[in-house]
């Protein structure tokens, strides 16, 4: 444990009112911890920066789950636990269900919250591909208010949020309407289980006469932050799922994604595997489509 | 011989209780009144001198204990073999993290940032970093040359061999990465020192002897005023075989100095930073067969990077070198081996020692060779592998019986071998997935090699005391394989008394003798065989005294004999029986020509892997893994059958999924997150299957079993590999990118040519 | 120093310690408590060696500060069971062989309590699930999968003979 903890201050207002107002009126003072699975990693290798920090672990506001008609709200404060558990979850965002069962460690899934996950905003967050594969859309909350930023705008580079310093996540909201839609996720770590993702691939989509009507595409670990492949989906919209389309779609993604040597792993080799987990989505896909 | 009451059983483990409900205490959970923290400054480059040293500002310096090499009362040297290992670096560093200085302070927390307060000024020098950079001898960095220890093994004219008309020669080079230990408690250290009662080092270890011979020449106490004591050790698989001397002298260094207990407990980033690894290896094979299959020589070059200092290479190398030859009949042999010095943090021993790295080059080489004379690996190995009075590659002649061939089949068959290989070879065209199954046949050395046992001269002591319990006194320490278990076993067995009334005497040199070591998978066929023969002392001094029957005309309770030692020891004052450790007869081995007996037994095994490539992710799952080993005796078939999965599983990782990262010598994915070992859910089912051909100088037949699992599994996986993609990968640990590399250069070049 | 008071059920006691908010629970188990049974592998949540129960759910507790433990209800290993009588769970890793060096198994026990609170007939894949955060080195878990199928075994055959389900825990 390389950090003292005498340096350190942890209050624990128990209301979320009482913590938006703080982040107001001391601004920049604050750091929100939830589950801590992430700041407590960096406290006990000895490279916390922030030194104030503000529990919002388990502010009930933040909580809950909420099957509001056309969508299900997942408070920023969810334990993976609660979501990969959660029947309405497991039924409507089944690819969500399983990115939380691939988090960490059981007591890890406990732990972690979906807010921190993205708040914290690892280019490898495991939330994320299925937040745009299913147009998610983050509620975030602050004293002055609360407004909705959709997912695909969240991320601005490197660990930088859309977030403003006053601001919480307060709920994920995901549109109910990718019941009937093909879907795929798949995650490649280093292990099966309590592994940092190399690569990180989920999508929704429809298909209609044989050709892409729908498509959404998100990847981890393939860019700065996590990243929608717009320019794959442009590629294939109104296309058929043919070998050439296929080829072109594998290029596409090459061109807009930029991934790196690191601790883990090799730029090669994520290009490579992201290209054939593309493939493979794509081809599960299209023999799918194909039975319907 | 099979009617024992207590052998063979799957008795619990002697200390599992205090296990199960967390009653068992580790050095960390212990603590002395008055005890204080220490910590270590490290260095923070390969190679050069040390400037200066400065105590950087926001620290209360005047509070802490420092020392440094200046401080040493003694040798500043871990005595092991050469004594090259500086206990404190003195102005001088050889690799990252080598121990600059030491403080301590009664604040626990407070010791990360005083490390990192200190602030050394360095002059870089040139730096090793890779065997090829040693040899070359650019720059030198140990000695004349970088030549830590070198061995020629030789047997029969294989010059005169490769010679020969119509032979087919076969050539690969095999590499094996560095492995961190990874036990699960960090390395740990309490020390306390008075004029009075001198010095008492509690740690976290294998062998208190050699912690005592070490902690003597640091600090220049006699004998009588050292005194190591093994406390509960989570983990150690050899990795707290040397280094317990090392961070047993800080504390003494700090305890010495301050007049206080001191604890130094490494967190995980410095545990594995630091401390000791597996020796990476190059083994370069080339071999002679004849057309239809037969061994006729090797030419074996075979590297180890031992480090910056030359700690057990020279044994690593031993032990590799001898094992080169693998579980064949080689008429000619030669192995050249040389350990070579790196700024890298001193390699060490590590479960296997040698073995793991050169059998992996040599039962993947004869996979290889098999393919080039178009023999399956089984055929190739049905003519080849060692027989009942054959000699091995140091002229040793096997003569326990061995059936290799037999146990090869016996191991097929359970891993459905014939069936899966055939059925693979068919779906695999058309799979998005390709499975393959591979094997790997070998052998392992059990003791000390030659002369070693001799050398160790064992003693070891069982007594009753006066409550008619029985202790055995020994030096081998329990960290998870059983030591406590088998031994206490073996003295119940061979008294006649219940499991539940023998217990072990603390691991503690002012209380125990010295049996040595607890390493080279020794402690069942060595010190068990001793801990035998002194119970049977015990009982004849009890039957000399007319305590207790014969025991042939009239069986006894276990009640009886412990009523007979209380009568005993009431009388005398004590019951002590000892066993000195004897050669056994026709045991010859010239350390100078590394030719003759090189172990007094070997123990054998055959692994087999089942393996999915997926290539998607060109990820590879071992999927079943079938492990038969031929052991002796199976003492307690529980802990046998648990040391086996375990070692499987360490080769799963050592082959599949543990690569250190470095960067010039310092290892960059420190962290648990980063240095991959398998979870549960990453593990294929291990079948463990036994044979037992007893050793007749073994306790109760049993030959060595802790490191024989550690050799297989990589071969037998890379092996099946080669099966499943028609591949050669001769490098471990192999992942994934490595696959992807090979692979997608080979679809590219496919592709091209079929647009040619 | 900013020490404060924290309150908290400890294996079913009411415990106060004095200290900083940020220290771990896991040293204020082990040091203000005495509690030495949990133990620290790698201080990053990633071995599990730390595991203990809070308010019935598994957590790391190297990366719980004490703050956020403050009125919660936590479970170590001592609470499961002792020598004079051994807990299920225990008494099977005993039998099985599940504990050899011994210094996961407390991490180990309370990951195979919390599954089998939830899952009283664990598949094998469910199992594999369930210790998935908990790293063995010495047995390549085999033991312990066997120790887990047993004590869900006796558990299951214990509650049908009381009539009533049983929590696994000494509370």
């Amino acid at each position: 444990m390389r950090s003292y903890p005498a340096d350190y201050e942890l209050i624990t207002p128990g209301n979320l009112d009482v913590v938006l107002c703080l982040l107001r009126d001391e601004p920049n003072q604050w750091t929100p911890i939830a589950g801590g699975t992430e700041i407590m990693v960096l406290y006990g290798a000895g490279k916390l920066l922030a030194r104030k920090l503000v529990s919002i672990w388990p502010l009930p506001e933040l909580r809950e789950i909420v099957e509001d008609g056309d969508f299900i709200s997942i408070g920023g404060g969810c334990s993976f636990t609660q979501i990969g558990r959660h029947p309405g979850i497991q039924k409507h965002f089944p690819l969500l269900a399983q990115c939380a069962s691939w988090i960490g460690g059981i007591a890890n899934q406990n732990r972690g919250t979906i807010g921190g996950n993205l708040a914290n905003a690892s280019p490898a967050a495991d939330s994320a591909p299925a937040l745009f594969a299913y147009d998610a859309e983050i509620e975030v909350i602050s004293a002055r208010g609360s407004r909705r930023i959709p997912y695909s705008q969240f991320h601005l580079g490197y660990k930088k949020t859309a977030l403003a310093p006053d601001e919480l996540i307060h709920a994920v909201r995901l549109p109910r309407r990718f019941d009937g839609a093909l879907r795929y996720v798949r995650k490649v770590g280093t292990r099966n289980a309590q592994a940092i993702s190399k690569i990180c691939m989920a999508a929704t989509g429809n298909l209609r006469h044989g050709r892409v009507e729908e498509i959404r595409i998100g990847m981890g670990s393939m860019a700065p932050a996590p990243l929608r492949l717009t320019a794959t989906e442009q590629v294939l919209l109104g296309a058929a799922l043919s070998d050439a389309t296929i080829a072109e779609a594998r290029k596409a993604l090459s061109n807009e994604t930029t991934p790196i040597d690191d601790i883990r792993s090799t730029a090669s080799y994520r290009s490579l595997v992201a290209g054939n987990l593309l493939e493979e989505m794509l081809r599960s896909f299209a023999a799918s489509g194909a039975l319907k | 011989m099979q009617k024992e009451r207590i052998i063979g059983k799957p008795v619990f483990r002697k200390e599992g209780v205090a296990k199960v409900c967390g009653a068992a205490r580790y050095i960390d959970d212990l603590s002395l009144p008055g005890m204080i923290f220490g910590a270590t400054v490290r260095s923070a480059i390969p190679r050069g001198r040390v400037l200066n040293i400065k105590f950087g500002s926001g620290i209360p310096w005047s509070e802490f204990t420092v020392v440094t090499a200046k401080d040493i009362p003694g040798k500043n040297y871990i005595a092991l073999i050469n004594n090259d290992w500086p206990c404190l670096a003195d102005g001088f560093v050889n690799h990252p993290q080598e121990a600059i200085l030491l403080l301590a302070h009664p604040d626990r927390h407070l010791l990360p940032m005083a490390v990192a307060a200190v602030e050394v000024e360095y002059e870089k020098l040139p730096s090793a970093h890779s065997i090829e950079e040693s040899e070359s001898g650019q720059p030198v960095i140990w000695g004349e040359d970088n030549l830590l220890k070198s061995f020629v093994l030789e047997k029969g004219d294989v010059d005169a061999a490769f010679a020969q008309p119509d032979i087919v020669i076969v050539e690969g080079e095999y590499t094996t990465g560095a492995q961190e230990h990874l036990y699960i408690e960090n390395n740990g250290a309490i020390a306390v020192y008075s004029e009075q009662d001198g010095l008492t080092y509690w740690g976290s270890l294998q062998c208190p002897f050699y912690a005592h011979k070490s902690l003597m020449a640091v600090t220049g106490l006699a004998e009588d005023r050292v005194r190591v004591i093994q406390v509960e050790t989570g983990g150690a698989f050899g990795g707290k075989e040397d280094y317990p001397s090392m961070i047993g002298a800080h504390a003494a260094l700090l305890a010495m100095k301050s007049g206080r207990p001191v604890k130094i407990i490494y967190d995980r980033m410095e545990d594995m930073a630091a401390t000791t690894k597996r020796h990476p290896s190059r083994a370069r094979h080339r071999t002679a067969v004849t057309k239809d299959g037969k061994l006729l020589a090797a030419d074996i070059d075979f590297c180890l990077d031992g480090g910056a200092y030359s700690t057990l290479s020279s044994t690593v190398l031993s032990r590799a070198t001898i094992h080169a030859g693998g579980a064949y009949y080689w008429p000619n042999i030669r192995v050249r081996s040389k350990a070579w010095a790196t700024n890298t943090p001193p390699h060490g021993a590590f479960r296997g020692f040698g073995a793991p790295q050169s059998l992996f080059a040599t039962e993947r080489h004869m996979d290889r060779v098999a393919k080039a004379v178009g023999l399956t690996p089984v055929e190739f190995r049905r003519r080849n592998l060692l027989r009942t009075g054959e000699t091995t590659s140091t002229g040793q002649e096997i003569r326990q019986q061995v059936d290799l061939e037999r146990w090869m089949e016996r191991a097929l068959d359970h891993a459905g071998y014939y069936e899966k290989k055939a059925r693979f070879d068919r779906e695999n065209a058309d799979s998005p997935s390709k499975k393959g199954i591979g094997f790997a046949v070998f052998l392992h050395g059990s003791g000390f090699t030659g002369s070693g046992e001799r050398y160790l001269n064992s003693l070891v002591g069982v007594d009753a005391t006066a409550e008619g319990r029985i202790r055995v006194l020994v030096s081998s320490t329990e960290f998870g394989q059983g030591t406590n278990t088998i031994l206490c076993q073996i003295a119940a067995e061979t008294l006649g008394v219940d499991y539940d009334i023998v217990e072990m005497a603390p691991a503690d040199t002012g209380i125990v003798p010295n049996s040595g070591p607890t390493v080279a998978s020794r402690t069942a066929m060595v010190v068990g065989s001793l801990v035998h023969s002194a119970a049977l002392g015990l009982k004849q001094t009890l039957i000399a005294s007319g305590l207790l029957p014969e025991p042939d005309t009239t069986p006894y309770t276990s009640e009886e004999l412990q009523n007979a030692t209380k009568i005993y020891v009431g009388k005398h004052g004590g019951l002590r029986s000892m066993s000195r450790y004897q050669a056994p007869p026709d045991v010859y081995w010239d350390d100078q020509k590394y030719r003759g007996e090189a172990y007094a037994a070997y123990a054998w095994a055959v692994h087999v892997a089942e393996v999915t490539v997926d290539l998607t992710t060109y990820s590879v799952t071992v999927d079943d893994f079938v492990a038969l080993q031929e052991v002796g005796r199976v003492l307690n078939p529980v802990l046998a059958t648990g040391q086996i999965e375990g070692g499987v599983a360490q080769g799963i990782g050592y082959a599949l999924y543990e690569k250190v990262v470095w960067d010039r010598g310092l290892m960059k994915n420190n962290q648990m997150t980063n240095y991959i070992m398998p979870t549960s859910q990453d593990l294929p089912r291990i079948r463990v299957f036994f044979e037992e051909v007893p050793f007749e100088h073994g306790a109760f037949g049993a030959k060595g079993i802790g490191e024989l699992p550690m050799d297989g599994p990589a071969p037998a996986i890379l092996n099946a590999i080669a099966h499943a993609t028609g591949e050669d990968f001769n490098a471990i640990p192999l992942m994934p990118e490595d696959i992807a590399e090979r692979l997608a250069v080979h679809a590219t070049t496919a592709k091209e040519m079929a647009a040619v | 120093m900013n020490t404060r008071e924290f309150s908290l059920r400890v294996n079913g006691v009411e415990r106060s310690v004095i200290v900083q908010p940020m220290a771990r629970l896991l040293d204020v188990l082990r040091h203000e408590l005495g509690l030495t049974g949990t133990k620290e592998g790698c201080g990053e949540g990633e071995c599990g060696s730390c595991s203990v129960l809070m308010n019935g759910e598994l957590v790391n507790s190297c990366l719980v500060p004490i703050a956020q433990a403050a009125g919660c209800s936590v479970l170590t290993i001592e609470g499961v069971g002792e020598q004079a009588r051994l807990h299920p769970v225990q008494q099977a890793f005993l039998e099985c062989g599940g504990a050899q060096c011994g210094i996961c198994t407390p991490g180990m026990i309370l990951a195979t309590v919390h599954l089998l609170d939830r899952h009283h007939h664990p598949t094998r894949e469910e199992i594999h699930e369930g210790l998935n955060g908990n790293l063995c080195r010495c047995t390549g878990y085999m033991r312990i999968f066997e120790a887990v199928e047993k004590a869900a075994r006796v558990m299951e055959s214990d509650a049908m003979e009381s009539g009533a389900m049983e929590s696994g825990a000494m509370e």
